[in-house]
């Protein structure tokens, strides 16, 4: 009975801790795609980049772990401006496919880039000597850093919809997704917020590609790599639903660790028939507007 | 009649034109002056194909799908098992993966096709996934990671053996690509063909005039698969390899970039799509084996910024 | 008079060197993409420094020309590759291959073509030599180092074993050949793990172990920064503070990981073919050339010594024919070729199965001059592949 109890209680910690990196990475993609009605497939990139900034910061620059997350989240946040700006902004509504072939254009660049820069190989995260090891709580004891992620993804997770429920920003956001041309007709600027929102998706997405750089490696076929996972959060979560993927992810999360414990064997499978099962049941996934 | 009447008479009621001569001769004329060249040739004819049956289910019906490679991979891995296995005749092998391919065509699409947009793309993604899966946890038989070994493909007709420089590969692939186009193109240019760019373009009017929309996707989406499974079986037969990255998500999509790059919904855009994309890999991989990603990703970025449409959206523009 | 036999003495002495050159071909394919290119980079970096240092010994007018190709961790374009460098490049000899089933791809080929394969980068797929007898193998199998792990394993006296490795060839043979020596000797495996192939979470897997309470734990995970992942799950879930011991071949503690595992490997125990710490002139002229070549902050790995070993094979094959062979010639040239010199001691290739004997070592992970280091404490004298010993041709 105990050793039930404690291989439910891993699989429940360690899948958490991965839902919370998934949703970070993928909530501003959600967004994108319900917002601003574009495919971004190489969202992935700025969770890469993320990961790229506070490896290295800490590296080679010895800036200390809360810092150098700050500085990925910033960093990526700033960076991906310029691109919705003079790429993205063009194609908004427009043909699929040419977003498409747009963005996996990018994401392949990225990889050359990422090579480029930091060579083929994994940049592992070399969390700060009071993140590592175990936190003993009597009980039992936790492995630091994913207590640390989940404690860290929850706190963004609330300030996140916080803001989107209590601010007039996060009301601007709402109206948008929900019927742009209605926010537009009342005077939102929705230029400057699609500007905005990008950056604050871009941003979370770094943070989480950072936070989570040793559940999902950094190297520079990340983008590509990861791909699915965040499709398959937003499309299980629902376009456009900030929740949404929040939910999405802690069912991929708790699953994917579930069968890597229980079935190590049969790899990604029980995730696709996860989503197969979700999507056939609700085909806009399960918080996705009608 | 005469006999130029009668040739008059077909050429009009199928509109051939004279410069869809082009490709083929192209293709011969490429058989001679690349004679080292060949089995990248069966590669790009047999890649053809498989853009062909994208641009079936694409660019015609509408359906955007990155699953392709599950009926690619049906149909490497079944003509491959069956040269492991005792039985390399080519001809019998490349019908027998075009049939699986359809029937998992035809299955997933009944259970899928009826979503649209991002939820489709996804299944077709799911789909393909778990057959990579599958495939790959069946490994006692199809080789999983390391790929199908031993095969066998006898000779075509028992007189062409597929040697080492590819000459038996490229007209193997060369004819059925022109076999495979002839009969796309009939479809294409049918009644059956325009009822697709009609569902493609507004559904409610095509469900207004009573339209089978959902049978006739269902139709098309199961051709596209036969087709692509016969690539598959093609790729298999003429390396004599089938391995899991035919049934990942990299070859499907990659088959969706040469697509496009080459122009959707024209029938030819995957003839100028496919060996662009092929030899320009190639040729870069070359010079730089590790930095190619870039410079395919800025040619994908280009395209999509100063070539909407791909080349053949070019080519429309500059004759206006 | 003398004015012109000058002339013409000079005009003879400056004809280009190329117009009485001989180039001798060779194709290096390699996976520079995909997930074995930390180990790919590693052996590549090996040959190119080889190739760096001994270029200036060969003959006036023989050169020797690498090209380089990129499979992509995909043995399908893998065989195209060599399909293309045999038919179009008109290559002698092909070398490199880091993954097995691109060699298990390519074999067929060298076969019907007659041109030899120098495999210097895989060390899965134990049976790859005999897919052709036009290849030859000069890194080291799976079965060579992990056969010696379930033997001194049952010499500890731990009675149950927990195999863990990444679901693959080389997972596969180190599995097979620990679980073989272990169980000979009378201990029991109580569970086989087998991970994904991109899996970069070993959290669950390690809580497997754990919970399963073996005495030890063989584990393989193909070397690079998977290795420093799961030593620290390893470190995370506790699995030493549980009273688990670690066995395990060279690919879990490569040196070029070691600093990047802080302290957590101290103690454990490996079996393999070269380490960084190795004491012998070989080994200190060779890591002298590599810190010269590639900076201070460059680790080597064994990799990077199959990667040099296989070129030096190549070399001296071409300065002894001067650059004429048949691929017959070759291969009788590389069966019977030795090397007591080598950075990771004698080497030498048995001409019955075209593989390599080699010394394996037992390394313990201790301090030397404040950084970790693989220590060689015992030495397991020219070894043959143990497989192809238990399973003779039929």
């Amino acid at each position: 009975m105990g050793d039930i109890l404690s291989a439910v209680g891993n699989i429940a910690f360690n899948g958490l801790a991965f839902a919370m990196v998934l949703y970070l990475i993928s909530v501003g993609l959600s967004v994108t795609m319900g917002m601003m009605g574009f495919v971004n497939l190489a969202h992935g990139v700025f969770a890469m980049a993320g990961g790229y900034v506070v490896t290295s910061l800490m590296r080679e620059q010895g800036v200390p772990f809360p810092l150098a997350l700050l500085g990925a989240a910033l960093t990526v946040a700033a960076a991906s401006v310029p691109v919705e700006r003079l790429l993205y902004r063009r194609f908004y509504g427009g043909d699929e496919l040419d977003q498409v072939l747009l963005t996996i254009g990018l994401a392949f660049m990225s990889v050359a880039g990422a090579t480029y820069i930091w060579g083929p190989l994994q940049q592992p995260l070399q969390p700060p000597p009071w993140l590592s090891g175990v936190a003993d709580l009597g009980f039992r004891s936790f492995p630091a850093y994913r207590s640390f992620l989940i404690l860290c993804g929850a706190a963004l997770v609330t300030a996140l919809w916080l803001s989107i429920e209590r601010t007039r920003f996060g009301a601007r956001v709402r109206a948008a997704v929900d019927n742009l041309r209605m926010a537009q007709s009342i005077g939102i600027d929705t230029s400057r917020l699609f500007m905005a929102t990008f950056g604050l998706g871009s941003g979370l997405a770094g943070l989480g590609g950072a936070l989570g750089a040793d559940l999902l490696t950094v190297n520079p076929g990340y983008a590509l790599q990861n791909l699915i996972y965040f499709l398959i959060v937003v499309a299980v979560g629902g376009l456009g639903s900030i929740r949404g993927p929040f939910f999405a992810a802690l069912l991929i999360g708790v699953t994917d660790t579930a069968s890597k414990y229980l079935v190590p064997e049969f790899g990604a499978f029980f995730i696709y028939v996860l989503t197969l099962a979700v999507l056939l049941w609700r085909p806009r996934g399960l918080f996705g507007r009608a | 009649m005469t006999t130029s009447r009668l040739v008059e008479a077909f050429a009009r009621r199928h509109r051939y034109h004279p410069l869809e001569g082009l490709p083929w001769l192209a293709a011969i004329a490429a058989y001679f002056a690349f004679p080292s060249y060949l089995p990248l040739g069966a590669q790009v004819l047999a890649t053809i194909l498989f853009a062909l049956s994208a641009d079936l289910v694409l660019g015609y019906a509408g359906i955007v799908t990155l699953g392709q490679a599950a009926f690619f991979g049906a149909g490497a891995y079944t003509a491959g098992l069956l040269a492991a296995h005792g039985w390399g005749e080519p001809i019998t092998g490349l019908l027998a993966g075009a049939l699986v391919a359809a029937l998992i065509g035809l299955l997933s699409g009944i259970v899928i096709l009826r979503t649209t947009g991002l939820t489709l793309l996804m299944l077709t993604l799911v789909v393909a996934s778990m057959l990579y899966e599958a495939v790959n946890k069946a490994s006692w038989l199809t080789g999983g990671d390391d790929g199908l070994q031993g095969m066998e493909v006898w000779w075509i007709f028992g007189q062409f053996r597929f040697d080492l420089f590819g000459q038996t590969a490229y007209f193997y692939c060369l004819i059925v690509l022109f076999l495979c186009w002839l009969a796309v193109r009939r479809i294409v240019h049918s009644p059956f063909g325009r009822s697709l760019v009609g569902i493609r373009e507004n559904v409610l009017r095509m469900h207004a005039i009573g339209a089978p929309v959902a049978r006739r996707r269902l139709v098309v989406y199961t051709i596209s698969a036969a087709l692509a499974g016969m690539s598959g079986a093609l790729i298999a037969q003429t390396t004599q390899f089938v391995a899991l990255s035919f049934l990942g998500l990299d070859r499907s999509g990659t088959v969706l970039i040469m697509l496009i790059i080459g122009g959707v919904g024209r029938l030819y855009g995957a003839f100028i799509g496919v060996p662009l994309y092929m030899i320009a890999q190639d040729r870069f991989s070359t010079i730089d084996p590790v930095y190619w990603y870039f410079w395919i990703g800025l040619l994908m970025v280009l395209v999509v910024l100063f070539a909407r449409g791909g080349v053949l959206g070019l080519f429309d523009r500059f004759r206006r | 008079m003398f004015r012109i036999f000058l002339v013409v003495l000079v005009a003879i002495a400056s004809l280009p060197a190329p117009l009485l050159a001989q180039t001798v071909k060779v194709g290096l394919i390699n996976s520079y993409t995909g997930f074995v290119a930390q180990p790919a980079d590693q052996g590549q970096k090996g040959s190119d420094l080889y190739f760096k240092e001994h270029e200036r010994d060969l003959p006036p007018g023989l050169k020797i020309e690498i090209l380089k190709r990129d499979d992509t961790s995909n043995p399908e374009v893998g065989k195209r590759l060599a399909q293309e460098l045999i038919t179009r490049d008109r290559v002698q000899l092909l070398t490199g291959v880091v993954l097995s089933p691109v060699a298990t791809a390519v074999a067929p080929l060298t076969a019907e073509a007659k041109v030899p394969l120098v495999l210097s980068y895989a060390a899965a797929g134990v049976n790859i030599p005999r897919l052709s007898p036009y290849i030859v193998r000069v890194t080291f199998t799976l079965w060579q180092e992990s056969y010696p792990m379930g033997t001194w394993a049952a010499e500890q006296g731990w009675k149950t074993a927990y195999t863990a490795v990444t679901d693959f060839i080389a997972g596969h043979d180190a599995e097979a050949a620990f679980t073989k020596t272990f169980t000979d000797a009378g201990g029991k495996i109580v569970g086989a793990d087998r991970f994904p192939l991109a899996n970069p979470d070993f959290t669950p897997f390690v809580h497997r172990i754990k919970d399963a309470k073996p005495e030890v734990a063989f584990i393989f995970v193909p070397a690079g920064t998977q290795a420093t992942a799961i030593i620290r799950a390893i470190n995370e879930v506790g699995l030493r503070e549980a009273g688990i011991k670690i066995a395990a071949p060279q690919d879990l503690l490569p040196d070029e990981e070691l600093p990047n595992m802080g302290d957590i490997p101290l103690g454990l125990i490996t079996s393999g073919t070269y380490s960084v710490a190795g004491k012998r002139p070989a080994n200190e002229a060779f890591l002298a050339a590599w810190k010269r070549e590639y900076g201070d902050k460059a680790i080597p790995d064994f990799f990077s010594v199959d990667g040099w070993d296989g070129m030096a094979m190549i070399f001296d094959l071409i300065k002894s024919t001067k650059g004429k062979f048949t691929a017959d010639e070759a291969m009788s040239f590389f069966s019977h070729w030795k090397d007591p010199d080598s950075p990771r001691g004698p080497i030498e290739i048995d001409p019955q199965t075209r593989d390599i004997i080699q010394n394996i070592y037992i390394r313990r992970v201790e301090k030397v001059d404040g950084k970790l280091a693989n220590v060689e404490i015992a030495t397991i004298p020219m070894v043959r592949d143990p497989w192809k010993e238990l399973n003779p041709p039929k």
